[in-house]
């Protein structure tokens, strides 16, 4: 057949009418649009009876009250609950995404063993039972070489009766070496037994202060507890209470306040006693709650004359005039101390500076003013049975040699753990227990972490999550995380009250893990009567239901336990190392021109507790891109370095050395960098990790002399084009 | 149950379009938020907020900011003046639902499947993922970047499909989502007040999930049509001058484009209500505010 032109421009034609007219084109179309939305794969949330249920968030110290929506038995939805006492209905981004952590993949679904080599990631399942008589035989065998202070164990927190039990189960055992996360616990022990000579906590009456000078503390950064800190704000706002920012770096906290007070890092302890000095000299000092008052002014105001401290500072005359001012003629003036999220310790000098300062408003255990609280105490237990061999060990002095010297009064010192382990000194720690930190990623010079942790034969971690640290373990013991389970929550952060709040199983265990204090409370029964007659509970629950005896009623109730008229622990603040040396930042000003702070943000967790994929979600692209970290530095600076917006480069510093990208940012000191902290993970899964540097390669402790305790607030770093 | 008083729509709706006092027997509502940015921290928990009340997925990598889904995004704002004087304000934008005039939303105009609609019972911008077909016309024309195109199905890693709720759909790829106001909350609410014999949704039974959220107490939201909702009271939207609200210290994204949007801004900083459209050098906030046509 012979195809000419005409017929085939006619089949053509003729073909393109017939098919347009034929259903085919859009049944087709039809077809394709429904095939590409109805992916088999695309979950249908079933649906069922919705109901809320009260518990309380411990993912970080602020303690707030949380109602979680429940369809059926799948929790759906984590809400702030209304009319609780610290968060009226608030809830922070981290609280928000409490169900990817539930349900999150980097939970550890079952207690393992370690089959391949350390860090390798080869895991054997086994039966609780196993795990618990492995754990039992292997401290037995320890404990029967009359080695018992030879073992370690770290806690996230240290309130609670589940860091009781373990605490309980060192000392039934024959361990000292009990460590807890640094925290602001820490700070205010410290301090309590520094310069008010008791035991308790700080407590500061924000809500009623009327003006309020932060040394850095991210007041809109996760400082104390979070949700009543942005509430606290948002009432200073509708009352024009005026709120001061010192800091070198132009954080939320210091963009939300009625002034940002740019300061040379490191130095805020002058500032403070500078305004001390002036207060004194322009006789706006309230003496009354300072002993030792007359002995030390006149020092005071000689050695902080204003033009001294302007120049340590670089805060102009000026500034620090109108301070003094403001703070001395406000009724009720508050400092706050603890930069960031506070968890940091910071130096005895600095908090006694902030101390001293509170102390000349006259305005101490009063409204609007800081608190000495005491304690909570409502765990108590009879005292541990001790045999022979736990006495002997318990004799032992501390690994870190917390309580002794300058460190007296201050219970464990966990960034001395890793120098100690590394240099065999006093004696090797043969077994670790890790419950709720993970101090691979959260110490400072996380290398020398890791290092140390690779020299410890045997441990043992009970996270829930595949975190760094549980990625060195040999065993794993899984928590249930805190919506499966019961506990009671302590929070302190600051607050002028007392708060118990109680975290309630909301949905039961998704996986096969154990609550922690079972785990204790079961393997102490399998080693022997010296270890488990300190535990005399049936189970975890009796023991909590038994601790918190009639409280437990109204915690059930209500989600938590409040009291409004606490007991003040002290009166007068002795002012102490006023004259301590000055922490300084490691290194040396030629090698390493600039400083590098590490800062917080309330959008990334830089606790125990990973970032989860929507928190990720919400940081900005100028601080991660990609895997690549940023820091944030002056555009002077940058010009001066040759560095343009998001450079590739080099930072050095004394401790490591990483790869970042490079943000200009004019809120930023010049010759300053910053860098936030919490990033950088190597375990968890791709949602979280490899993103970033973690800050704390780059950082190693610096001990403040006269506490012992870490006070490194910055390092000396370079950054060179790469 | 009285009739409660409305504010008479704008004159140019009046004529234009059929926005009038009542639709179906029932008042008009006009669903919008006062966001006050004094008071935002830029802490992110209305973004988390309504990810997770929205079933909105996530990536593992976030960080192009393009193909990051955020139904309301919180951006951060800078005054632009060297060290130390500079200074930083947050401005969170979830879909300003815009009602134009008389309903003719930007996006509503363009959309040929008719997959986004104004609701003329709440003011309310709505999607039907089923019956967006990606052509995102919707978004070229939306000023405010409020919309996102789905490039990837969504994948929720082993076992946390199981937070899901069941009140809002999950899309799939190829598909434009969006803020909006929560609006299966609303039909709770609705249906709550039904059974409750109410004529209208109470104030408290219709929140968004980021306004419930704020920590700070930064976001107010309700109907800016009824004069007992706390968001009119703030507002004060004058029905006279295209809803510009008479308070001095609200504004609207881009007012000027006659976008007539139900989400104002609060601030007593002059440079972060000029940052709030594009103003030349000798025009002044809150003198010009005539729509250009």
């Amino acid at each position: 057949m012979k195809v000419d032109r005409r017929s085939f421009l006619s089949f053509v034609i003729g073909g393109a009418a017939g098919t347009t007219l034929s259903p085919l084109p859009w049944k087709l179309m039809d077809d394709s649009s429904i095939w590409s939305q109805m992916w088999p794969w695309k979950p249908v949330p079933p649906a069922g009876e919705v109901v809320y249920e009260d518990s309380t968030c411990p993912l970080c110290p602020g303690g707030c009250g949380i109602t979680v929506r429940k369809v059926e038995n799948r929790a759906v939805k984590i809400e702030g609950k209304a009319g609780h006492p610290i968060n009226n209905g608030g809830i922070c981004l981290l609280g928000l995404s409490g169900l990817q952590l539930l349900y999150g993949p980097t939970r550890i679904k079952s207690p393992m063993k370690r089959v391949g080599e350390r860090g390798e990631g080869k895991w054997e399942r086994i039966s609780w039972q196993e795990a618990m008589t492995l754990l039992s035989e292997k401290l037995g065998e320890i404990r029967d070489k009359g080695e018992a202070h030879t073992v370690a164990a770290i806690s996230g927190t240290g309130y609670g009766t589940v860091t009781e039990l373990l605490k309980r189960f060192m000392t039934a055992y024959g361990s000292p070496n009990f460590f807890r996360s640094p925290s602001m616990q820490d700070t205010d022990e410290f301090a309590l037994n520094a310069i008010f000579r008791s035991k308790g906590r700080l407590g500061y009456d924000l809500e009623n202060a009327d003006y309020i000078l932060s040394f850095g503390s991210g007041i809109l950064d996760g400082w104390g507890s979070p949700v009543r800190m942005f509430r606290a704000n948002s009432l200073w706002k509708d009352n024009q209470v005026p709120v001061i920012q010192v800091e070198p770096r132009l954080s939320n906290s210091a963009g939300k306040a009625s002034k940002w007070v740019a300061i040379n890092p490191g130095t805020e302890a002058d500032l403070a006693l500078g305004i001390a000095a002036l207060l004194i000299s322009q006789k706006m000092a309230n003496k009354g709650n300072i002993s030792g008052f007359r002995a030390w002014k006149n020092e005071l105001v000689q050695a902080y004359k204003p033009e001294t401290v302007a120049e340590t500072t670089g805060v102009p005359v000026e500034t620090i005039s109108e301070l003094a001012q403001g703070f001395g003629t406000a009724k009720r003036p508050i400092a706050l101390y603890g930069k960031g999220k506070g968890v940091g310790t910071g130096s005895l000098r600095e908090i006694a500076a902030v101390t001293v300062l509170n102390a000349l408003s006259g305005n101490l255990n009063k409204e609007g003013g800081l608190w000495a609280v005491s304690q909570p105490d409502f765990i108590n237990w009879p005292n541990v049975n001790t045999d022979q061999i736990a006495d002997a060990g318990l004799n032992q002095s501390r690994i870190d040699g917390a309580g002794d010297g300058p460190t007296a009064g201050i219970e464990s010192v966990l960034t001395r753990l890793p120098q100690k382990v590394l240099e065999d000194g006093p004696y090797p720690i043969q077994a670790l227990l890790v419950a709720g930190a993970n101090p691979c990623h959260e110490l400072p010079d996380t290398k020398s972490v890791k290092q140390a942790l690779g020299k410890i034969p045997f441990i043992v971690s009970f996270s829930s999550f595949h975190d760094e640290t549980a990625d060195q373990a040999d065993l794993l013991m899984p928590d249930h995380v805190y919506l499966e389970k019961f506990e009671d929550v302590t929070v302190g952060a600051g607050l002028v009250k007392e708060v118990i709040g109680l975290c309630r199983p909301v949905v039961s265990a998704q996986f096969n893990t154990k609550h922690l204090g079972e785990t204790l409370i079961a393997t102490a029964n399998m080693m022997g009567d010296a270890i488990a007659g300190a535990f005399p509970w049936e189970n975890y629950e009796s023991c909590l239901k038994e601790t918190l005896g009639n409280k437990w009623d109204s915690m059930i109730e209500n989600g938590y336990w409040e009291n409004g008229d606490v007991d003040t622990a002290a009166k007068k603040v002795r002012p102490a190392a006023l004259d301590a040396p000055v922490v300084q930042a490691q290194g040396d000003v030629n090698s390493f021109p600039l400083l590098l702070v590490p800062y917080d943000t309330i959008r990334i967790s830089s606790g125990y507790v990973g970032d989860t994929p929507f928190m990720v979600k919400t940081v900005s692209d100028t601080t991660i891109k990609g895997k690549d970290g940023f820091v944030e530095i002056n555009p002077q600076t940058a010009a001066a370095n040759g560095l343009t917006e998001g450079t590739l480069a080099t930072l050095a510093t004394p401790v490591g050395e990483a790869s970042v990208r490079v943000h200009l940012f004019e809120g930023i000191k010049p010759g300053v960098i910053a860098m936030a902290r919490g990033l950088g993970h190597t375990a968890y899964d791709g949602y979280l990790a490899d993103k970033g540097v973690n800050v704390n390669e780059l950082i190693g402790p610096v001990e403040d002399p006269s506490s012992g305790l870490d006070a490194a607030w910055g390092i000396r770093a370079k950054l060179d084009k790469a | 149950m009285k009739e409660q008083q409305h504010e008479v729509p704008t004159k140019e709706a009046q004529h234009k379009a059929p926005v009038e006092g009542k639709e179906h027997g029932r008042p008009v509502m006009r669903y919008g938020m006062a966001i006050d940015l004094d008071k935002c921290t830029g802490c992110g928990a209305c973004m988390v907020a309504c990810m997770s009340e929205n079933n909105v997925p996530f990536k593992e990598d976030e960080s192009d900011k393009l193909k990051s889904i955020t139904w309301i995004r919180v951006y951060k704002l800078t005054n632009g003046k060297p060290y130390p004087d500079t200074e930083i304000c947050y401005l969170p934008r979830p879909c300003q639902h815009c009602e134009g005039h008389g309903g003719h939303s930007p996006c509503v105009s363009v959309c040929p499947a008719t997959a986004t609609d104004y609701s003329r019972e709440t003011g309310i911008v709505s999607q039907i993922y089923t019956r967006c077909f990606g052509c995102r016309y919707c978004m070229a024309a939306c000023p405010y970047h409020a919309r996102y195109f789905n490039w990837y199905d969504p994948v929720w890693p082993d076992g946390m499909e199981k937070y899901l709720s069941p009140d809002v759909s999950a899309r799939v790829r190829g598909v434009v989502e969006k803020c909006s106001f929560c609006y299966h909350r609303y039909q709770l609410a609705k249906n709550k007040a039904y059974l409750n014999g109410l004529h209208r949704v109470p104030e408290e039974d219709y929140q968004t999930a980021c306004t419930q959220a704020c920590p700070s107490g930064a976001i107010v939201f309700g109907d800016l049509n009824n004069p007992e909702h706390k968001v009119h009271q703030i507002v004060q939207p004058d029905p006279h001058n295209g809803n510009k609200s008479k308070n001095p210290k609200a504004f609207r994204l881009l007012e000027r484009l006659g976008t007539n949007t139900k989400v104002y801004y609060l601030s007593d900083r002059e440079w972060v209500r000029r940052l709030g459209d594009n103003y030349l050098a000798h025009e002044e906030t809150g003198k010009v505010a005539k729509a250009h046509h």
